[in-house]
């Protein structure tokens, strides 16, 4: 029986559809409540907290309570990265709104609050520096001396040949774009439950996270405490996109304040403190330069990144992520013989920036899929075939920034989209709807999506904490179950089932006798976490390798006992088999364990193995396609039908694939039409409810198609990519370049995402 | 500050507890009755997470004081499963069409859409997604939501065929 390729419901599900699943504001029952006092002022000097007269067995915390406590100081090692340091509490200066400034703890969060309110806050204000531009402005004020001109990052690569390639282009398409700043909006917002436990000294602290174990590293470091004292859950986790992976001082208060006062503390952050204090992401520029030779040939690529990273540097990543991110794959899925580009992480006083699925790819993404359309243009080729002709053919294919593109199917995805989006007859509705005033556009995006990478990629960055390998523990108990305890840390990927899967046919065993644990530093062997499209890749892969370990085992045992040799052993149907002859799993597991005089000198007295994996990462791809009417009159943009071709490699569960497609195009769409944090020009939020930041609700997002390709990946053991970000990465660059053709008769281009009603009337106005 | 004395009825059974007036119906529910399924994703009445039935009507729990309901009857995601566990159509049509990623909008959705199967009438296309875009969801793009409460709609005999758009 193939377990694996099947569209297995999960099991994760019955017990969060009948609202049993445990989030961490389930668990907090008994906790006293934390409430963060925030700072109400972008930049100021902290003149006094004074608090009234606290009911008894209140608190409050400040930065002069925390002596001793370190500072969140991620390191880069390249790339002029300055290290920047964030308080847990400051002393002396704020630096963003909504930096937690003090802290309250009350019996309930009613009271908490009532308590944080009345607490007089004595901020002078300062000047501050909120867009790139104030950042980079000369004589700016600067918010880290470490960082002169505010300028945290400063990358570039630069090839002696890139030059010569513009002076031989026959045509040269130069333009700027800007992408708004997002927050990653998972529904749970943050939270954290610290418990100390009196019997054993130990804390306990459950959080909203995707990196367990980092944040213990973290937080023990930060604390100076025992990291054997903490042990770090993350229970049902309700969503993350990245925005859950960074340490934020939030929690080593938390940690603090169970140690120091021998209790449980529990903070749950409220919608507002997430939109405004969380982590925000995307809020870049781009100045792109591409030459041309007059046969559509790309023949070299300038690119200026500029990434307005925030307040701080977000641990582990550091702000270097986005900006880096983007100067090490512009260059895509496209042949591009010469490259030169500069990339740079700007201080401002705003909410710090973290990862947010896809990262600086839907930037890079709608920079370079508007970069073809506009060159298709301007040099009167299809922009089908344009995309065809820089496409990369042969694998593997180094790119000019030194990553390796292993086997996929750039031109193929593209054909079948082209072939499934029906260009010709669309461009006849296009034509017929002009005719009545209605503006229909057809955008593509081609694209590749960096996945599934390890220790190599991340160490390439030059990162002080290098994460890439995962570790499996595998064991069979003695009743003949298995335990697959991982070190990632999943949160809605529905890595419980598809682990088990692959488990499940390296062992012939019923997925259910499979048990997948995550999430919790006590029971599981040190890892990462869920991020960078590495679930079914990294945890897949070093899952398949240790039930492998394991069913060597179980063959080794088995032929001993069933006198056969191991080699004409199979595993299958929960028994071991040679020839006619079979013994149930469950009854090896028990003898191993039971009967240990007869096996044990063969392998031990356990079922228990451990295997690594590390690998060097592959490449997704697809190409998106995005139909859409826009109102002239309103700027009011429908999406009308969106094609994903996706090419994943091997499909685990195709299912659950589906189910990420899904999710990270309604991202991306949201992202490239109606999602965007505001700032006023003092600083302060202005989108500090789900009434001002926009999700999308299923009223805007269409039926999603998908199209698979299945081209298996040489690089990965299981032969799959990961797929996780895809979604969000394509979708932005089709939809501008839909609304682009839709609007070609008004000769509007969509260089700034979200394409607000607000900004296409502007265009349009502009452009008559 | 001072406490009020209430009585809810919650999926049938009696809760009677105290609330001060400013107590909203989702903290009651979640803290005071310790049925902890309905979830808050935004208290502002944006998100439906918290979404529940009262007196047969789907509202928003976070903008209902717990003192409105006294006296009234609730229904939440934890009364649909029967009591060993066995989901109801609705549940399994989530779970077969892989309708909930984390989990976390997942009660309010179900019960949104427990209250419009509910109604007299079929649903068809046009509604689903009218109804359905009362909550947000941040993981599943909404499709396998909607393919979910369909499938539940037609095993209920509830679901009305329409010329597709
Ligand atoms: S929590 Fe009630 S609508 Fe969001
Ligand atoms: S399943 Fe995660 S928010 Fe809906």
């Amino acid at each position: 029986m193939n377990w694996t390729g099947r569209r297995l419901p999960r099991t994760e599900d019955p017990a969060l559809l009948r609202g049993e699943g445990a989030f961490t504001a389930d668990l907090a029952a008994g906790a006293r409540a934390v409430r963060f006092l925030r700072s109400p002022f972008a930049a100021g000097r902290i003149l006094s907290i004074t608090a009234p007269d606290l009911p008894p067995g209140a608190l409050l915390v400040t930065g002069a309570d925390l002596e001793g406590v370190g500072t969140i100081r991620p390191e880069l090692f390249r790339f002029n990265y300055r290290a920047i340091a964030q308080p847990v509490l400051p002393r002396e200066r704020v630096h963003f709104v909504g930096q937690p400034v003090a802290a309250v703890v009350a019996a309930t969060p009613e009271e908490a609050e009532d308590i944080a309110e009345a607490i007089l806050l004595e901020i002078e204000p300062e000047e501050p520096v909120v867009t790139i531009d104030d950042a980079l402005r000369p004589g700016a004020p600067i918010l880290h001396a470490e960082a002169p001109g505010n300028t945290v990052v400063d990358g570039t690569i630069r090839h002696p040949d890139c030059q010569a390639a513009f002076a031989r282009a026959d045509r040269i398409v130069e333009f700027s774009l800007r992408s708004g700043r997002q927050n990653a909006t998972p529904m749970e917002a943050r939270a954290g439950l610290a418990a100390y436990d009196r019997a054993t000294g130990r804390i306990r602290l459950t959080a909203s996270c995707q990196m367990p174990h980092m944040l213990r590293t973290g937080i023990a470091t930060l604390l100076g405490m025992a990291e054997a004292d903490l042990q770090v859950v993350a229970p049902d986790v309700g969503g993350g996109f990245g925005q859950k992976m960074a340490l934020f001082p939030e929690y080593p208060l938390l940690v603090w304040l169970a140690r120091r006062h021998r209790g449980s503390f529990c903070w749950i952050e409220d919608r507002n403190e997430n939109l405004i204090a969380s982590a925000h992401s995307r809020e870049q520029r781009h100045h792109l330069r591409a030459a041309f030779a007059a046969d559509g040939t790309l023949l070299g690529l300038e690119a200026d990144i500029l990434a307005n990273t925030g307040a701080f540097s977000c641990y582990p990543t550091t702000c270097g992520v986005e900006p880096l991110m983007a100067l090490a794959e512009y260059p895509g899925p496209y042949r591009l013989p010469t490259y030169a580009a500069r990339a740079r992480a700007l201080a401002t006083h705003t909410c710090p920036a973290a990862p947010y699925r896809g990262v600086s790819r839907p930037v890079v993404t709608f920079g370079l899929e508007r970069l073809m359309d506009r060159a298709a243009a301007a040099l009167g080729i299809d922009p089908v075939e344009l995309r065809r002709r820089n496409l990369v053919t042969e694998f593997p294919h180094v790119t000019p920034t030194g990553l390796t593109l292993d086997q996929a199917s750039y031109v193929e995805a593209l054909d079948r989209a082209a072939e499934a989006a029906d260009i010709p007859g669309f461009r006849a509705r296009q034509a017929a709807a002009r005719r009545d005033g209605r503006y229909l556009g057809l955008g593509l995006a081609v694209f590749n999506e960096r996945t599934g990478y390890g220790t190599p990629a991340f160490a390439a960055r030059g990162m002080g904490i290098v994460p890439g390998y995962e570790v499996v523990d595998i064991a069979m108990t003695p009743a003949g179950d298995v335990e697959v305890r991982i070190g990632a840390s999943p949160h809605g990927q529905g890595l419980r089932t598809t682990l088990a899967q692959l488990a499940a046919d390296r062992l012939g065993l019923d997925p259910s006798r499979i048990r997948v644990i995550h999430g919790d530093t006590d029971r599981t062997p040190y890892g990462w976490g869920s991020f960078a499209s590495r679930g079914a890749v990294i945890a897949g892969g070093a899952t398949q390798l240790a039930a492998d370990k394991l069913a060597t085992r179980l063959r080794r045992a088995a032929a001993r006992l069933l006198q056969a040799e191991p080699e004409a052993v199979t595993l299958r149907d929960g028994a071991a088999w040679a020839g006619e002859a079979s013994i149930p799993l469950t009854e090896i597991a028990r003898r191993v364990h039971q009967r240990s005089e007869q096996l044990s000198d063969l392998d031990g007295f356990n079922l228990a193995e451990t295997a690594q994996y590390d690998p060097g990462g592959t490449f997704s791809n697809a190409c998106h396609v995005a139909e859409v009417e826009v109102d002239a009159e309103t700027g009011h943009v429908r999406v009308l039908r969106f094609l994903v071709v996706e090419d994943a490699g091997r499909l685990l569960n195709p299912l659950i694939a589906d189910g990420q497609v899904h999710g990270g195009v309604a991202q991306g769409i949201a992202n490239a039409l109606l999602e965007e944090v505001l700032y006023a020009a003092d600083g302060n939020p202005l989108t500090g409810s789900l009434a001002d930041y926009l999700p999308p609700s299923a009223a805007e997002i269409p039926l999603i198609e998908i199209i698979h390709m299945e081209t298996e990946s040489p690089e990965t053991l299981t032969g799959a990519k990961g797929l996780g970000e895809g979604g969000a990465i394509g979708a932005p660059a089709a939809i501008a370049n839909a609304i682009s053709d839709a609007l070609a008769p008004f000769g509007v281009d969509i260089a700034e995402l979200p394409a607000t009603p607000a900004r296409i009337r502007a265009l349009i106005r502009n452009a008559r | 500050m001072s406490k009020t004395p209430i009585r809810l009825t919650v999926n049938g059974l009696p809760h009677e507890v105290a609330v001060e007036p400013r107590r909203t119906l989702a903290d009651a529910l979640r803290d005071d009755c310790g049925l902890t399924g309905t979830h808050l994703g935004c208290e502002h009445g944006v998100c439906g997470a918290c979404t529940v039935l009262l007196d047969g009507e789907a509202v928003r729990a976070c903008l209902h004081f717990a003192v409105q309901a006294d006296s009234r009857a609730i229904r939440t995601v934890e009364g649909l499963a029967a009591p060993d566990g066995t989901l109801n159509p609705l549940q399994r049509a989530f779970w077969e069409n892989h309708g909930l990623q984390c989990g976390f909008c997942t009660p309010g959705f179900l019960m949104l859409a427990t209250w419009m199967l509910e109604q007299p009438g079929p649903v068809d296309e046009a509604r689903l997604r009218h109804v359905l875009s009362s909550n947000l969801c941040r993981c599943t793009g909404y499709q396998n939501i909607l393919t979910a409460v369909r499938a539940a709609a037609q095993e209920l005999g509830k679901w009305a065929e329409t010329a597709p758009a």
